[in-house]
């Protein structure tokens, strides 16, 4: 079977047209004096859905996150949670909780304390909250460090203390702002793989933002990019990267080659695109695009070859010139100068130590693609 | 940088410091002179700390002046950290820079003029004047030092402390009780302790705004003063110097521990 991407998943309620949505954001706008932070926003969460709202800073994505929370109220728009409206409902009695990108442990509290917090809000008995702290700590394996105050811990501790902390009320929905931002890399990737597990344990709904594009993708069911306070596409990490709708995030995520032109001709099957110089190329998904649009062909680096002879079966080839090279260790990348003067970025794993026909700076070289590496944008 | 003693940063440590403390050794000193004339020693002696503790009106004087410095403080705190909160939480209400403002000035206005205009008011309203108006006196003119050290404070708390309680299911009320108020807490204990002090210094305010029966130490000792200077007021002078000193003290020594053992703790846990 085929799928997009590489891996097939299983759990995918959105595709699904009688499952009901679990968070609604319908036409939700917010403003802050004269600045939109959100405009006109409408978006939909499922139950134990990993969400991730992607973005650069100032994007609205903290935003959205404060308005679900209830620290921030839409100016227009309504917020549906399992299917109540959220307007005017304090935070303090919503059945969401968050964890802080500062973290925002209460300093003159243990660990043991701060995760104990939200359960003595809610009047459990003490018992029943000190299992119930002993659990969480053992979640985050925390265990020794009960008796800390936040400052006596390290960085990764803090972030696991308020993750524990949030997590311990057992809420509907876990808002993340910004989780592993504080993080070193290494930690971040091992942290990552924690947080997944932890949402799968639990199976709750988790709503994350994130500036880091490879964050969202390691980690999300679903990704919604946005820009400005609008969505610009909401979708899998897959379709995101191999089916991006739009120019802006075919660029945002990942690295990509555009090479602009106009539909020459369109069957049901393929499309044909003149470049700007005259270069033809010959595409198998152009969505919506007819004859005579101006769209813009997308094609990611690793799905490009380069050789140093055009290959005789390939549909798709341009000659140029190798402008510089870069030897990663797991991968070559190469940059290929056309003769119309775009430059190309292509890259390759290397899966051989030797390589037969090696390439050097300033070779000619042909790049060639299949019909179906790429994407036609008309936005 | 060039850290040996040379003979010039010696002379001027030396006279910066003389010119400091110089009179208040000669007031510790001539404390415990025999002589009852104070520019002339005689011999060691503790015997006006003695006749200190019987003179009662001294001892009376030091008593208004601790109810009236403890009460006014205690009462300066609440005010300056509820004006503080406003200052700093409420930034987009009407008229705030005039309010700010108007909390501040009293820091720059003359002594002479806030006990000044005090004492109209109090006469005007018929006020009868005693232990009640030097307390409400001092509290006024407290309150904005108070106001000043807690705003400090404020600005660089994180508002995300609150947020997040109230994430976690507690009610304003609530999180302002368990988490902003102790974490603001060193600030507003500093604020007391400034409050006091500034209240136990004055003279100028207290002589304007009191009456018969309300006479505080600083008050005692200006008007004994004027009749000629006894050892017995060195005595009290250098128990009041004793206290103060002893409060710094005290003050910076706690600070300076809990810094070290901050340090030490964020070293250990970086360590992991």
């Amino acid at each position: 079977m085929k799928s997009l991407g590489s891996i097939r998943r299983s759990f995918a309620p959105w595709t699904d047209p009688s499952a009901k949505p679990y968070i609604v954001f319908e036409n939700v706008t917010k403003k802050f004096g004269d600045f939109t932070a959100v405009n006109n926003l409408s978006l939909t969460i499922y139950e134990k859905e990993f969400f991730a709202l992607l973005g650069a800073s100032g994007c609205g994505k903290s935003t959205l996150l404060r308005m679900l929370a209830g620290f921030d109220e839409p100016t227009s728009g309504r917020i549906l949670l399992d299917g109540q409206d959220m307007r005017g409902i304090p935070p303090y009695r919503r059945p969401v909780n968050m964890m802080f990108q500062s973290y925002a442990l209460f300093p003159h509290m243990t660990v043991e304390q701060n995760i104990a917090f939200g359960l003595k809000q809610e009047g459990m008995p003490k018992a029943e909250i000190d299992r119930r702290v002993a659990d969480m700590l053992k979640l985050v394996k925390l265990e020794q460090f009960a008796k800390r105050k936040p400052h006596q811990l390290s960085g990764g501790q803090r972030q696991r203390v308020a993750l524990a902390r949030s997590v311990a009320k057992r809420p509907k929905v876990l808002l993340l702002d910004e989780p592993l931002g504080a993080l070193d890399k290494k930690l971040r990737e091992e942290t990552q793989f924690e947080l997944m597990d932890l949402q799968q344990n639990l199976g709750l709904t988790f709503v994350v933002v994130t500036h880091d594009q490879e964050e969202a993708m390691t980690m999300a069911d679903r990704i919604a990019i946005l820009d400005k306070g609008e969505v610009m596409q909401v979708a899998t990490p897959a379709e995101v990267y191999e089916a991006p709708a739009s120019r802006f995030v075919a660029g945002f995520v990942g690295n990509v080659n555009m090479f602009e032109g106009k539909v020459a001709a369109r069957d049901d099957h393929t499309a044909r695109i003149t470049g700007a110089s005259g270069a033809e190329i010959v595409v198998e998904n152009a969505g919506d695009a007819v004859a005579g649009d101006t769209v813009a062909f997308a094609i990611r680096p690793e799905k490009i070859k380069v050789t140093s002879r055009r290959p005789e079966e390939a549909v798709n080839a341009m000659e140029g010139e190798v402008f510089d090279l870069a030897y990663l260790g797991d991968m070559t990348v190469y940059y290929v100068k056309l003769s119309d003067g775009q430059m190309v970025k292509a890259s390759a794993l290397n899966s051989a130590r030797i390589t037969e026909d090696a390439l050097s700076w300033n070779d000619r070289a042909w790049i060639s693609f299949k019909p179906d590496a790429g994407v036609v944008l008309t936005r | 940088m060039n850290a040996s003693w040379s003979r010039f940063n010696i002379a001027s440590i030396v006279l910066g410091f003389a010119f400091l403390y110089l009179p208040i050794v000669l007031l510790v000193i001539f404390s415990f002179n025999e002589s009852k004339l104070v520019t002339v020693w005689t011999g060691f002696s503790t015997k006006w700390y003695v006749s200190l503790f019987n003179n009662t009106s001294l001892m009376d004087a030091a008593w208004v002046t601790a109810r009236v410095g403890v009460l006014s403080a205690t009462f300066a705190t609440i005010l300056g950290t509820m004006a503080a909160l406003a200052l700093t939480r409420y930034t987009r209400f009407r008229g705030r820079v005039l309010f700010s403002g108007m909390v501040f000035a009293p820091l720059v206005m003359p002594e002479v003029i806030t006990g000044l205009s005090l004492l109209l008011l109090f006469v005007a309203i018929g006020f009868d004047r005693g232990f009640m108006t030097v307390t409400l006196a001092h509290i006024t003119f407290s309150m904005c030092f108070v106001a000043v050290v807690v705003q400090s404070r404020l600005m660089t708390f994180d508002r995300s402390l609150e947020e997040a309680a109230m994430d976690l299911g507690a009610t304003p009320v609530k999180t302002f009780f368990q988490i902003t108020l102790p974490v603001i807490m060193p600030a507003i204990v500093s604020g007391w302790m400034l409050a006091f002090t500034l209240s136990l210094d004055d003279l100028v305010i207290a002589s304007f705004t009191s009456g018969p029966g309300a006479t505080t130490l600083p008050m005692k000792i200006y008007s004994q003063v004027r009749l000629g200077v006894t050892p017995e007021i060195n005595a009290v002078c250098t128990l009041l110097i004793g206290v103060v000193a002893m409060g710094v003290i005290i003050a910076s020594l706690v600070n300076k521990r809990r810094e070290v053992q901050r340090v030490r703790d964020e070293q250990a846990a970086q360590r992991g």
